[in-house]
C-alpha cells in the first residue's frame, strides 16, 4: 500500500459526493478505456461534488482549496481512471490560470460566480497546427469582429482540445492583434455554445483514451473582456506550466499507485498460496517500492517549493530560470518515472498483468502512462533545459 | 544533454566562440550609465531576435511584446554576461529583469556596485 500523500481536508476530499465520484470513475475505467469515451458518470459526479469550483476563491462561492487539496483528488481520481483524473486535473489548471490572474476584472469575477453556480467544465486550447508544438508561439491572432465593433474574433486551427466537445467554456492562445509578434499572445475565454467548433480527426490512441482530444478547427466572436488581463507569458510560467507539471505529475503518481497495488496484491495472492515460503516476485515488488518512494518524494518536494512560493506572493521567483529548470524536471522525470513503475508492476505481475482483463492487469497503466512523455515533448523540455543550463547556476 | 540542444545550437555556440574576446578586447572598467544602455542596446539588437531597427529599441520597450523568446533571452543573458565579464545570481536571471534594456541596465549596476 502506498501512503497516502499529506492530510487535506477532509470536507472535501472525504465527502461522501467526491468519494462517489471516485468509485464511478472506478467502475467506468475500464469502459471508457475501451470505447475511447468521455468518463461522463464520474465528471457529472464531480460536478455534483462541487469540485469544478474548489480553487475557486470563497469570497466568489468557491471552496477556496488550495493547490495540495486539487493535487491530492487528481491522484485518489487517477489511482481508478487516469483519464477521468487527467480531465480534471486540466480543468483545476485553467481555474488555476483564471483566479491567479483575472479575478480582479469584473467580467472574471462574475464568471467564476457563473463556473460555482453552474459547476462549468474549462477545456484550453493551446496547440495550433504550425507551431512544432510550442505553445508560447501563436498564429492565430484577435482581430475586430468586421461590423461589429468592439467584438472581437479569432479563428484559430487547434490539433489536440481535450474534452473539447464535453467542456462549457474553453481559454484559447491567441496573438494580441494581427500585427503582435508569435510570442505576444493573451488568453481568451469563450463559451462552446457560441462558437463554431468543427473536429478534424479522431482520438483513437493507445492511452489517455478517455480525454477524447481531437483537433478542431475553432471561430469565436466575443467582447474584449473575455481577454485575461495578464500576458500569457507571465500566465504561463507563473501558473499554467507549474500547475500542470504539477498536477500531470499527481495524475501518473496516481496511475502509477494503482500499478503498484495490483502488483502487491498480486504478490500477496502468491504468498497465501504458499504459506511459510516468500514468493520469488516479493524481491522485485520491494525493488518497485524504492522506486515509488523515489517518484512521491520528487512530486511532492515540487509542489512544496510552488505552494510555498505562491503562499510568499513571491511572483518574481516563479519566472527565474532556476523554478524553470526544476519545474521542466518535474516533468521530465514524474513522467518517465510512471512508464518505469508500470513496467516494474508488469515484471511483478507476469502473464497476469499482461492480461487485459482481471485484478492484475497493468496495460491501461502501462498505456496511459506513455502519454507523459508525449504532452509537451520531453525533448522539448531537455532542449529547453539545455539553453536553460548554460546560464543558471543552482544554489547561487 | 548536448544532443537535445536543437532550437537556437547555432546561436549559443557561436556566441561561446566569440566570448573570451569580447570578455579580454570590450569589457570597461568604468562604464558610465549611458554606456551600458547603449552596450545593451547593441546586444539586444544582435542576440534578442527583435524585428526592430536600433534606433526603435528604447529603454523602457518591451523585449518580449516586441518578439523576443524565451530561447532568445537567454541568449541574451550569455551575451550581457560576457560582454560585462559578470555573472547574474538566480534571482535577477528573471522574466522581469531581462524584460527591458532598463531593468537590465539596473541589474547589471547592482551587480558593479556590490563587486566595487
Amino acid at each position: 500500500m502506498i501512503p497516502k500523500l499529506k492530510p487535506i481536508r477532509p470536507e472535501l476530499l472525504d465527502h461522501p459526493s467526491f468519494q462517489q465520484a471516485l468509485t464511478l470513475a472506478g467502475e467506468h475505467a475500464a469502459d471508457v478505456d475501451r470505447n475511447g469515451r468521455f468518463p461522463s458518470e464520474a465528471i457529472e459526479a464531480l460536478r455534483a461534488a462541487g469540485a469544478m469550483s474548489w480553487l475557486v476563491p470563497r469570497e466568489l462561492g468557491g471552496a477556496g482549496a488550495s493547490l495540495d487539496e486539487a493535487a491530492r483528488a487528481v491522484f485518489e481520481l487517477s489511482r481508478r481512471c487516469a483519464s477521468t483524473g487527467m480531465i480534471f486535473a486540466m480543468h483545476q489548471i485553467q481555474i488555476g490560470c483564471i483566479t491567479r490572474h483575472a479575478v480582479q476584472s469584473p467580467w472574471f469575477a462574475d464568471y467564476l460566480k457563473r463556473l460555482v453556480r453552474e459547476q462549468r467544465l474549462i477545456a484550453s486550447a493551446t496547440s495550433e497546427l504550425g507551431t512544432g508544438g510550442d505553445i508560447r508561439r501563436s498564429i492565430a491572432a484577435i482581430h475586430p469582429a468586421p461590423g461589429a465593433e468592439p467584438f472581437l474574433r479569432f479563428e484559430k486551427k487547434a490539433t489536440t482540445i481535450s474534452y473539447g466537445a464535453s467542456a462549457d467554456d474553453l481559454l484559447t492562445t491567441v496573438r494580441r492583434a494581427p500585427d503582435s509578434e508569435p510570442g505576444d499572445q493573451v488568453l481568451v475565454l469563450t463559451h462552446i455554445s457560441e462558437m463554431k467548433m468543427k473536429q478534424t480527426d479522431q482520438w483513437d490512441t493507445l492511452g489517455m483514451r478517455g480525454t477524447c482530444s481531437p483537433g478542431f478547427e475553432l471561430e469565436a466572436t466575443f467582447a474584449p473582456d473575455h481577454i485575461l488581463p495578464a500576458p500569457f507569458a507571465t500566465i504561463s510560467a507563473e501558473t499554467m506550466v507549474p500547475f500542470s507539471h504539477i498536477l500531470w505529475s499527481h495524475v501518473w503518481l496516481g496511475l502509477s499507485s494503482d500499478a503498484f497495488d495490483r502488483a502487491q496484491n498480486f504478490v500477496r495472492k502468491q504468498a497465501r498460496q504458499t504459506p511459510g515460503t516468500t514468493p520469488p516476485s516479493a524481491l522485485r515488488l520491494s525493488e518497485l517500492s524504492v522506486h515509488m518512494a523515489q517518484f512521491r518524494a520528487m512530486v511532492e518536494s515540487a509542489l512544496d517549493e510552488y505552494v510555498e512560493l505562491t503562499a510568499r506572493g513571491d511572483r518574481a521567483a516563479l519566472s527565474t530560470v532556476g523554478f524553470a529548470v526544476r519545474i521542466n524536471n518535474l516533468k521530465i522525470s514524474a513522467s518517465e518515472a510512471a512508464v518505469e513503475a508500470c513496467l516494474g508492476a508488469l515484471r511483478v505481475c507476469g502473464v497476469s498483468g499482461y492480461k487485459n482483463d482481471g485484478p492484475f492487469s497493468i496495460g491501461r497503466n502501462l498505456r496511459d502512462a506513455h502519454s507523459a512523455a508525449l504532452m509537451i515533448a520531453n525533448d522539448r523540455l531537455y532542449s529547453t533545459n539545455a539553453s536553460l543550463l548554460l546560464v543558471h547556476r543552482e544554489g547561487k | 544533454m548536448g544532443a537535445y540542444v536543437s532550437l537556437n545550437e547555432g546561436d549559443l555556440w557561436a556566441l561561446f566562440a566569440g566570448s573570451r574576446n569580447v570578455n579580454t578586447i570590450s569589457v570597461q572598467s568604468c562604464s558610465t550609465a549611458e554606456d551600458i544602455r547603449d552596450q545593451l542596446r547593441k546586444i539586444v539588437k544582435d542576440h534578442a531576435g527583435l524585428n526592430l531597427p536600433l534606433d526603435k529599441i528604447e529603454d523602457s520597450t518591451d523585449l518580449y511584446r516586441a518578439g523576443m523568446s524565451s530561447q532568445s533571452s537567454v541568449v541574451l543573458m550569455i551575451a550581457v554576461e560576457a560582454q560585462f565579464g559578470i555573472e547574474f545570481p538566480d534571482a535577477m536571471l528573471s522574466r522581469d529583469v531581462f524584460s527591458n534594456i532598463e531593468s537590465i541596465a539596473s541589474a547589471i549596476e547592482a551587480i558593479q556596485r556590490a563587486d566595487a
